[in-house]
């Protein structure tokens, strides 16, 4: 078997995974957590594809070699930053409305 | 394929199921880190040592301390008496298992076209470096921003107690 075509699987499976988790919990953290393990999934497929990928010189007006680990590298810093500002929010929903469960968030209107 | 990738991505996965399907939230944040640690090994596996060791300081050092603070703020913890699912989780789950199998198909499909380089791209720390200084250093200043910008927002979101607490 090509070894892109199992890191391609085990990303898939991950982000199904965490799909199903941000889908079905009722914590919002355990959502963040989903939500995170899928961006993980589509950082892994960059990296396999970065890997496995044909290689370019870095030629003026080409790709370069490091292209797909670039975007493997911002899109890790763009996480790490949306992981903040989630939490922050969930901190505060809480304690606007002391939970935690998204199906007791149903109002707008605090 | 080696053993070393089904191990690793045995230990991967098995951490985001447990993350997901374990009802006390502190052990979901653990599980979440050992899907974190399996995600580092197999960038290291896949010979992107920077993206591994990035991954492990930001995911595994910030990520998962992130959300174990998160989760003692809120009191997470404490796991709810009835499910700790949604009410329309049956919903999330056939959704999930749907893209996972047209993923998969996709995957399947595709698989003799798909690209097999043998050799690793020789990518060194300092090539990284040089090219984030040079050709990439607008989307450098522009995530250094965007940190920043996240970084005040999250305090600020998290700070505001109330107007009345003054």
């Amino acid at each position: 078997m090509n070894p892109l075509t199992g890191y391609l699987l085990v990303a898939a499976l991950l982000f199904a995974i965490g799909l199903a988790g941000a889908l079905t919990r009722r914590n919002a953290i355990l959502v963040l957590i989903g939500i995170e393990l899928m961006l993980n999934a589509a950082n892994l497929n960059l990296i396999a594809f970065w890997r496995y990928g044909p290689h370019p010189q870095a030629l003026t007006g080409q790709p370069d070699p490091l292209t797909g680990m670039m975007f493997a590298i911002f899109s890790i810093a763009v996480a790490a930053a949306e992981a903040a500002v989630g939490l922050g929010l969930v901190i505060q929903i809480h304690r606007h409305a002391h939970t935690t469960d998204l199906d007791a968030m149903n109002r707008m209107k605090g | 394929m080696s053993i070393v990738f089904y191990v690793i991505a045995a230990l991967s996965v098995a951490g985001a199921l447990a993350a997901v399907l374990l009802k006390n939230t502190v052990h979901c944040a653990l599980a979440l880190t050992v899907a974190f640690a399996g995600l580092a090994l197999m960038f290291l596996e896949l010979d992107a040592q920077f993206a591994g060791f990035a991954q492990i300081l930001i995911y595994i050092g910030a990520v998962a301390i992130l959300v174990v603070f998160a989760i003692l703020l809120t009191r997470g913890s404490e796991t709810p008496k009835d499910t700790v699912y949604s009410r329309n989780w049956i919903v999330g789950l056939v959704t999930a298992a749907a893209i996972f199998a047209m993923l998969g198909w996709a995957v399947l499909r595709s698989a003799p076209a798909l690209p097999h380089e043998s050799a690793a791209p020789s990518v060194t720390v300092m090539d990284i470096g040089n090219a984030l200084m040079g050709r990439y250093v607008l989307p450098l200043e522009i995530v250094a921003l965007l940190l920043t910008a996240a970084l005040i927002g999250a305090v600020i979101v998290a700070m505001h107690e109330k107007e009345s607490a003054k």
